[in-house]
């Protein structure tokens, strides 16, 4: 939410700004917008920010979900920093960021460095539309074959034992060291194609005279993308980080199919518990505050994301 | 520039803090959920003289949730709803078929709307029934059970199970919120032919159990199919050797609240400190808590181990692909006592406070759980709650076995409640710990005291 309603504004006032009439013009012009945004400003109210208000509200209740509740106050939250599985979902959750964000980010730019320098590549648009497949893919259908995959005796294990490393092998998802990265590592797989379309059109997008000059200059494969294409995909960089950190958050489907959150609470999720104490266990008061929680950290984070996005960049 | 952002985004935070204050005050003003008083809603519609007599109802669409998504309950729940239209043209049975696990998400959801269900399959216990109780949402069905003589059909042991006190706290006595249609026992399954090969007699005791555990594992059979991945399995196998260990009175203890029970006492402890072993010795197979059920009954069906440790549900699965093949029995703590294991009865048949039908709805009830309902239950490879007179199924089949080891547990008072009846979160709590506790993760001190956390939570919070 940060983002969106923060970047509009920015890119406004930049417009406004050389025109030399700002302070006046841009009061009248701003009482008028919002009557155009009026129609957009009910349908937010009404489908996202009354459920909002009710999900704050609920979470100061204690509540089973049909008979009546009781005032909780805040221990639905005090209740979060005191339960270590709570605590647990939430560290849980900053572990799929480095899974969902930091790795698929790092190879994507790897990967789009090395797909500009081979000048001419033959189906590119095919390339990129099979690398773009997972994100196009229902989730719990990619959980659906993870999980074969990551079976016993699935895919992964069977090709273990096919080269002689049996020591390896392992029931991924069962494994208490393994099942976490494995769950990440799915997210890895599944937000690479996003990176990587992103970055790819960035690229495109940084004047070609840029790389001319680094070649000119002498400059090497890791030269040329350290000068040229890193700081030209600032812009992309910052939007690929915020919308793989919130699928990182917020994961729900994936651990819903693969693990239930197991094995023990190795792979517990703030969204998973969210679902699981809502519907599962009758706790909806603690399973709302674990949503405000969760809200608030994602609005936060991604604020400090936007913090990265260049000035100068409308993207 | 920097002035102006900081003066705009200090209006930004006056305008939320207004926002917040105002949510505040609208909270403050109001609670979800109904208020306090309206809970003892149903209690009072039975009050009125009831009619068995539905072909004078006039048109009436009865809507039934059930959870028989297997085959064998399946048909049987099909054949029974088709059977009774056709016996009173005047109604339509609407049905709607979920997994367990997906009724048990969605039935709060659907019984608290304006136009709930008319039947329901609720599940016994303290997180179901008991919340749907407390909520005024369910029918007490005394008077019916009179009119119908459920009272009289099904022993008390069963009716119990779908008591509860009209506020929803007290389990086991009070009115009478359901009648259950099939019987289920958690047992052994075993593969006849090669226990035989390994010269072992069918274990009756746990001592028994493990020496055939241990024989097959010497001669590289894998004695348990045991997959954990779903999480539920876990459940069933400690409270298999927790029955034999702690036994019944101090289990029935521990689920229905009866006082004076910890589960770190030494009889759930010694169950731990066994699983625990079994894991360690390699019983339970390598891998299990990434396995799946489906994959470990299948495992078990295509005669990869000696053993399965699961309830009477699963003989319609494994009887067509292992024929006469597949046994069936229930441990004793010891040997010539009668056996003891969990189990009951399927989920209840309930009526809900609001269904405008009442008295077709009890109709239907009773035609599925009376003596051709279960006729019709037993011919479609079900176990029924009340085996009728002339049903004895064909010598050396599982279905024989079951029934057998049913009428034993059910006839003996063997019959150990379900572990996750014990409160709303313990399913969560004893699953994830027995994971703990087979994977090594936590010691069987540690596992005893983690399930006596969540226990003593709850007896505080009631």
């Amino acid at each position: 939410m940060a983002v969106t309603a923060h970047r509009p504004t920015a890119r406004k006032r930049q417009a406004d700004t050389p025109s030399g009439r700002p302070a006046r013009r841009r009061g009248r012009v701003q009482w008028k917008g919002y009557l155009y945004a009026l129609p957009a400003l009910a349908v937010l109210t009404v489908f996202l920010l009354i459920p909002l208000g009710q999900l704050v509200q609920i979470s100061l209740f204690h509540w089973d979900g049909i008979s009546a509740s009781t005032w909780a106050g805040l221990s639905n939250y005090t209740e979060i920093a005191r339960d270590p599985r709570l605590r647990a979902g939430f560290l849980h959750s900053l572990v799929l960021i480095l899974f969902f964000s930091v790795l698929p980010i790092a190879l994507a730019l790897a990967l789009a460095a090395i797909t500009t320098r081979a000048a001419r590549l033959r189906g590119v648009s095919v390339f990129r539309a099979l690398i773009f497949l997972p994100q196009v893919v229902a989730m719990v259908v990619t959980a659906t074959a993870w999980t074969a995959i990551y079976a016993p005796d699935g895919v992964l294990n069977t090709a273990l034992r096919a080269i002689g490393l049996d020591a390896v092998a392992r029931p991924w998802l069962g494994d208490f060291s393994t099942a976490l990265p494995s769950v990440g590592l799915v997210g890895t797989w599944l937000e690479i194609g996003l990176c990587l379309v992103l970055f790819i059109a960035g690229i495109g997008q940084i004047p070609g005279e840029l790389y001319e000059a680094a070649k000119l200059d002498g400059a090497g494969l890791v030269r040329e993308f350290l000068a040229v294409t890193l700081p030209g995909l600032r812009g992309q960089i910052t939007v690929a980080l915020t919308l793989t950190v919130i699928a990182a958050l917020k994961t729900f489907d994936l651990v819903y199919v693969a693990t239930h959150g197991g094995p023990g609470n190795a792979t517990s999720l703030p969204a998973f518990e969210v679902y699981n104490r809502a519907f599962g266990t009758g706790q909806v008061g603690s399973a709302c505050a674990i949503a405000v929680v969760l809200t608030a950290v994602i609005l936060l984070i991604t604020f400090l994301i936007t913090k990265l996005q260049p000035e100068e960049d409308g993207t | 520039m920097i002035e102006r952002t900081q003066g705009r985004s200090a209006r930004r935070v006056v305008a939320a803090t207004a926002l917040a204050t105002g949510l505040l005050t609208a909270v403050a003003a109001c609670s979800p959920g109904p208020s306090g008083t309206s809970s003892a809603g149903g209690a009072n519609k039975t009050a009125g003289p009831v009619s068995t007599d539905v072909a004078k109802a006039g048109k009436v669409t009865l809507t039934e949730w059930d959870q028989n998504t297997d085959p064998g309950t399946d048909a049987s729940t099909e054949a029974l709803n088709k059977a009774f239209m056709e016996k009173y043209p005047n109604v339509t049975i609407k049905r709607v078929s979920r997994s367990f696990s997906d009724l048990k998400t969605t039935l709060k959801l659907a019984l608290s709307s304006s136009n709930p269900p008319d039947v329901v399959q609720a599940n016994q216990g303290y997180p179901d029934m008991g919340a749907f109780v407390k909520a005024g949402l369910l029918q007490p069905e005394d008077s019916y059970a009179k009119v119908y003589g459920w009272d009289t059909s099904f022993p008390s042991q069963l009716l119990d199970l779908n008591r509860f006190s009209s506020d929803g706290k007290t389990w086991k006595t009070g009115n009478l919120y359901g009648v259950s249609q099939t019987g289920e026992i958690v047992g052994i399954y075993y593969n006849k032919a090669k226990l035989k090969s390994l010269g072992l007699p069918v274990p009756t005791t746990l001592a028994g159990f493990e020496t055939a555990l241990a024989k097959a594992k010497s001669s590289g059979l894998r004695p348990i199919s045991y997959g954990d991945a779903d999480k539920s399995p876990g459940i069933h196998i400690f409270g298999v050797v927790q029955a034999a260990t702690a036994g019944k009175a101090e289990v029935r203890k521990l689920v229905f609240d009866g006082g004076g029970a910890k589960w770190t006492d030494a009889g759930s402890l010694k169950a731990a400190t066994t699983l625990r072993g079994w894991a360690d010795k390699g019983y339970l197979g390598s891998g299990f808590n990434g396995e799946s059920k489906d994959q470990a009954v299948a495992d078990f069906a295509a005669g990869k181990s000696l053993f399965l440790v699961d309830g009477t549900w699963q003989a319609a699965v494994l009887e067509p692909k292992m024929k006469t093949n597949v046994g069936f029995t229930a441990l004793s703590p010891a040997a010539g006592q009668p056996p003891l294991t969990q189990g009951g009865e399927g989920l209840a048949w309930s009526m809900t406070a609001k269904s405008k039908h009442p008295d077709v709805a009890a109709a239907y009830i009773n035609f599925l759980v009376d003596g051709n309902g279960m006729k019709v239950l037993a011919d479609k490879g079900n176990l029924p709650a009340l085996p009728q007179a002339g049903y004895q199924p064909a010598a050396g089949t599982v279905d024989a076995d079951i029934l057998d080891e049913w009428k034993a547990v059910s006839e003996k008072d063997g019959l150990l409640p379900y572990l996750d009846y014990t409160t709303p979160t313990f399913y969560d709590t004893l699953t994830a710990a027995v994971q703990e506790l087979t994977a090594g993760q936590l010691s069987p001190q540690a596992f005893g005291a983690q399930l006596q956390s969540d226990y003593a939570s709850f007896q505080q919070s009631r």
